[in-house]
């Protein structure tokens, strides 16, 4: 069988290629760009095409499968609608398959299940990666509040860590909020 | 509780209206909350429609037809009771195409570009070389607009030339690096791609035909009936929204709210343009006037014909090169729902048109005909062609084009 995965994010798309690779009589390639892609299609003549449902060139692979029907190439069409619950799944994970006609809904279904799993695992590696960036971005906001601090009234770091911690708690807000409070009225009034 | 309707979109300004009605309280004052979701290609606002990720969507009217009709993925039963305009796309071609087949500032003459584009198309041919354009969809008016002009100007669209898709977001980049030379898409596509330096517009669709159906509001068949008191008053918010859209007061605060990140991210002169009449043609030119580029609110512009959905079915058949079929073409009207519109502004002193189905480019000058309540004025709704769609002779129609 051989498999497209189209997506303009190559680190998902080499989670996806990953994940497909310990499928058996598998082959599968990974198209990243919009440059040329109808012609790779057509080069590689896969059986099932993967992508991120919010992928910009969703409409001119859809006109490239009807146009190809149109010419008795391959038939192309979206997921069987018996598959319904598999489809909810895969659009909540927001893959969309494009599956050549004549590839049996018992091949589709684990295929679509482990995409499924992939888009998932990928979604949860990017949003810890979002946190992670977000925990370095307010611990260096809170660095240059207590340099402010330190440098403005003459106090040591614990001091002026222990300034912020005491006004977060008596405003009850975050540590970091109130960092970015120092940082906002220094730069409006610094020099 | 308010009714909540999440609703999907792409970047275009003819998304105005439920933007609007979120934005201005009118969705509120009728008890409905709306959120959005935006895209950038139609097959992934129809993915959302179909699979419950959305309630309603900014849809081209053709593939609603064609999802119902089941073109190129199984069918599902789509409904528009809501016209979200008429017209408001435009046809810009690369700057050496428009030199040569479009000479001086303004918009072409339809009939006369189209002669000179015939030569330019025979011209390429000669060399080897087949002209390319983009639309955004192959199920979308721009493409049914975009092949009518040629196809009555002499140019055969699959054989004389190419076709291709091209998502609106791109449309600009495609022409300036050309790969296509010649685009139909909605605004504020077009200005961008003026803005950039890649092409020139060279005429509106509503000169192809005046008072064309462009974008509706979708929804699966079956949600309407399960909510149809909650639908109803979102289609009385729109039309509110629509009221205040075409006032020239408004103009500036809409297109600021349009121009937003969230919505069409882009500049909010840019979307000016297209909302007051005043296309800049070619880089660095001047405003060029021009009325009702689109049509949000006069004439029931909202009021789903039955003969719109008729006359895209026509193109349906015509373009994929189907044969006639009625029990299709009775599906395809249905897809359009007035008696949905009718029952949502009766009694709010709008007026509703007499009959659901008209013939389509007939009228020449300003025409009254009957409302629901004494008479209403239709203005030009002619084709550049001068030929009418009577929805009567349907099949005549399709073989006359053929």
């Amino acid at each position: 069988m051989r498999i497209a995965i189209i997506d303009d994010s190559t680190a998902r798309a080499s989670i996806i290629e990953e994940g497909l690779s310990a499928v058996t009589g598998c082959e599968i390639f990974a198209i990243s760009g919009r440059d040329g892609l109808l012609a790779r299609i057509a080069e590689i003549s896969p059986d099932i095409v993967l992508m991120d449902l919010g992928n910009p060139s969703r409409d001119e692979l859809e006109e490239y499968f009807i146009v190809s029907r149109a010419l008795a190439r391959p038939i192309a069409m979206f997921v069987d609608e018996s598959d319904d619950e598999a489809i909810a799944a895969s659009i909540d994970a927001g893959v969309s398959a494009y599956i050549v006609d004549g590839l049996s809904a018992n091949r589709i279904k684990p295929l679509l299940d482990l995409a499924v799993r992939r888009f998932n695992a990928f979604a949860r590696l990017q949003s810890d990666l979002a946190e992670a960036q977000g925990k370095l971005a307010e611990r260096e906001t809170i660095d240059r509040a207590k340099r402010i601090l330190m440098n403005s009234k003459g106090v040591t770091e614990p001091e002026a860590y222990g300034e912020l911690r005491r006004k977060a708690m008596s405003s009850n807000k975050r540590i970091v909020d109130i960092a970015e409070a120092v940082v906002t009225a220094h730069e409006l009034l610094g020099d | 509780m308010a009714e909540k309707f999440t609703v999907g979109f792409l970047p275009l300004v003819d998304a105005c209206l439920p933007i609007l009605a979120a934005e201005h309280g009118f969705a509120a004052a009728e008890g409905v909350e709306l959120s959005f979701v935006r895209d950038v290609s139609w097959a992934t606002v129809l993915d959302r429609l179909l699979y419950g990720q959305s309630d309603a969507a900014h849809l081209v009217a053709p593939l609603a037809i064609a999802t119902t009709l089941g073109r190129g993925r199984p069918a599902q039963q789509l409904a528009a009771p809501f016209v979200l305009g008429l017209n408001g796309n435009a046809i810009t071609l690369s700057q050496a195409l428009a030199e040569s087949v479009c000479p001086g500032d303004g918009l072409g003459d339809p009939k006369a570009v189209g002669a000179a584009l015939r030569d330019e198309v025979a011209r390429n041919l000669a060399s080897g070389r087949k002209l390319r354009f983009g639309v955004v969809h192959r199920y979308s008016s721009h493409n049914y607009m975009l092949r009518y002009w040629l196809a009555s100007c002499g140019i055969r669209p699959d054989e004389d030339l190419e076709i291709v898709t091209v998502a609106p977001p791109f449309c600009a980049d495609a022409l300036g690096a050309g790969e296509i030379d010649g685009l139909c898409v909605g605004e504020p596509w077009n200005s961008v791609a003026v803005d950039r330096g890649a092409g020139r517009i060279v005429l509106a669709t509503a000169q192809i035909w005046r008072r064309g159906v462009e974008k509706v509001l979708a929804m699966r068949a079956d949600r309407i009936e399960q909510r149809r008191p909650a639908v109803e008053a979102l289609i009385r918010a729109m039309r509110e929204a629509a009221r205040h859209f075409v006032d020239p007061a408004n103009w500036e605060s809409n297109a600021a709210i349009l121009a937003r990140p969230e919505y069409c991210n882009a500049s909010p002169d840019l979307i000016l343009r297209a909302i007051s009449d005043q296309l800049i043609l070619r880089t660095g030119g001047t405003p060029f006037a021009y009325s009702d580029f689109m049509f949000q609110y006069r004439e029931a512009a909202n009021f789903p014909w039955v003969s719109q959905a008729q006359w895209l079915y026509t193109q349906l058949v015509r373009w994929d090169g189907l044969p006639y079929d009625a029990n299709e073409a009775v599906k395809a009207a249905r897809v359009f729902r007035p008696d949905v519109y009718r029952s949502a502004l009766k009694g709010t002193g709008d007026v509703l048109p007499g009959a659901s189905s008209k013939v389509e480019g007939s009228l020449l000058g300003p025409t009254s005909v009957t409302a629901q309540q004494g008479t209403m004025t239709l203005t030009e709704n002619s084709f550049f062609d001068g030929a009418p769609f009577d929805p009567d002779h349907l099949e005549q129609y399709i073989a006359s084009q053929r």
